[in-house]
């Protein structure tokens, strides 16, 4: 009978949207004699975009690369779509991989690649694709919808920061993840450029139906594409809250954030 | 302290063999394990091998040529001057050409894979693999290991007639003998027990070769000084196992063919 109810209550939640997707408690990671991750808790739920907002060196990107199988962390309980992940095989981690899209720092594109070649890469090797005028037609879609469409057969090293990024964005997306991980997505670009991908990231969580968090140090970004925002500090939050209440918060830290924002 | 350190230097030491034994059993997990990247070892066998034809045929030329040179004094003072096509065959055959070939190689190639796997787990491309989905060690590692694998006997075949042909002009140089004469006295003195084990030990020069620079490149830390780290350390490393592979089949033909 809990059973029934608990699936109901499971049901009725991811139809108001409220399913949670990503849940960590009491996360730790250590490097050595550096504890980076003290104890981290943080339940993400379906499309939901939860920013995490920190100095450098805190353990926001140890985070997301614990959660996407990077890195194991050392302590604590990692659920993605309920599953416990340490407890996952090799095949059962590349199965929940393939439900993850993530943006790294510098976009990471394959070099020696031109970018169709790029998108086509997941599509061959992890979709296992055949029909190159599917293949096409996708690389196509996903370009378009990151603006990106005239870049198709250029190499990484042709394009700019900004195009990298969208290029890195579209790679990502190509596959339909359900959780997008965004490290520092507007690290290293103008403002306006900044504000673009940041407007892009909205847009994805819209078009995609994507859950995402997202790492940054970039107060635009956050007012722009955060539902929720924490702020981490030497391995644990210590604040959370949305923009504007974050704003108004007596929190040192989250202070020291918002206090150049007007 | 000296202790500690020693201690901590035995450790990695240890760690690091370690890793280059899983990283092997991943190496044979991924051959098999279906979905083999085909196009991408032709296109490795294309970089690996033809691209350098130029520079092993350069290098075996002169060393065939220099070979003569240095030989014919000694065959003059024995009064051996004819034996000089023997005396290039076997030595360069045997021994030196596999070698010299396969030290080169290293040069070339087990650098270039260790800095550009090195310079892709830096830029984060090898991580940005993983997390989507797909086998970068099948992808990467497979591929060009298989192809130094595939390449390297074949360079050093190619290696050892430029280097027979620069030997022949080099002998042309002071004395005379002709086209036919020259390689009728090369082919008669090889036989089987010094070609099959030359070319068997070029294969395991070439798996070391690749192996060596994935698994320096696979496992450089992530800055961009480690890509010059990985790049120098997988020639040296690759470098110390072609001599510790030659020390061996050395010891192996002597037995199998020579007691």
């Amino acid at each position: 009978m809990d059973e029934v109810k608990t699936n109901t209550e499971q049901i009725t939640e991811a139809k108001n949207g409220k399913e949670v997707v990503i849940a960590l408690k009491g996360l730790k990671k250590s490097f050595g004699k550096n504890e980076v991750l003290k104890d981290i808790t943080l339940e993400v739920k379906r499309g939901e975009n939860v920013l995490i907002l920190g100095k450098s060196g805190t353990g926001k990107s140890v985070t997301i690369q614990c959660i996407v199988g990077l890195l194991t962390p050392d302590g604590g309980s990692l659920k993605v779509f309920g599953e416990e992940v340490a407890q996952l095989s090799d095949k059962e981690l590349k199965q929940l991989r393939m439900k993850f899209g993530f943006l790294f720092q510098s976009g990471a594109l394959y070099d020696s690649m031109t970018i169709r070649e790029n998108l086509a890469f997941p599509l061959t090797r992890v979709l296992k694709l055949t029909d190159q005028r599917e293949i096409d037609k996708r690389i196509e879609d996903v370009l378009e919808s990151v603006g990106l469409l005239e870049a198709t057969d250029k190499l990484p090293s042709d394009l700019s920061g900004g195009m990298r990024k969208r290029a890195g964005l579209a790679r990502t997306l190509i596959i339909n993840p359900e959780i997008m991980l965004y490290d520092e997505p507007t690290t290293c670009l103008d403002p306006i450029t900044s504000r673009e991908i940041s407007y892009l990231i909205l847009e994805i969580q819209k078009k995609y139906k994507t859950s995402s968090i997202i790492i940054t140090h970039d107060m635009e970004c956050a007012r722009i594409a955060a539902d929720r925002i924490l702020i981490m500090d030497d391995g644990k939050f210590v604040a959370e809250g949305s923009f504007d209440e974050l704003h108004r918060s007596t929190n040192k830290i989250a202070a020291s954030f918002f206090k150049d924002i007007l | 302290m000296a202790e500690e350190i020693t201690i901590s230097g035995w450790k990695k030491w240890l760690e690091d063999i370690g890793d280059q034994v899983a990283f092997f059993f991943k190496f044979i997990r991924n051959i098999f394990s279906g979905g083999f990247e085909w196009a991408e070892l032709v296109r490795q066998c294309y970089e690996i091998g033809y691209r350098s034809i130029m520079l092993v045929g350069i290098t075996s030329f002169i060393m065939g040529v220099v070979l003569i040179v240095q030989l014919r004094p000694t065959l003059v003072t024995f009064g051996a001057v004819s034996m000089m096509p023997q005396s290039l065959s076997i030595s360069f055959v045997r021994e030196l050409g596999p070698v010299i070939i396969a030290l080169i190689c290293a040069g070339k190639i087990a650098s270039s894979i260790g800095a550009e796997l090195g310079s892709m787990k830096v830029t984060e491309q090898l991580d940005a693999m993983e997390v989507s989905g797909a086998n970068a060690v099948q992808y990467l590692a497979v591929t060009r290991i298989l192809a130094t694998t595939i390449m390297v006997p074949l360079l050093s075949l190619i290696g050892d007639v430029i280097g027979l042909f620069g030997g022949f002009l080099a002998i042309n140089l002071r004395d005379s003998i002709s086209f036919q004469l020259y390689f009728h006295k090369v082919i008669a003195s090889l036989g089987f027990s010094d070609l099959f084990p030359a070319f068997v030990k070029t294969i395991f020069f070439g798996f070391a070769i690749g192996f060596i620079g994935c698994y320096k490149g696979f496992h450089s830390n992530k800055g961009t000084e480690s890509v010059g780290i990985a790049a120098n350390s997988a020639v040296v490393t690759a470098s110390l196992w072609i001599f510790v592979i030659d020390a061996i089949s050395v010891q192996v033909t002597s037995l199998l063919f020579y007691h």
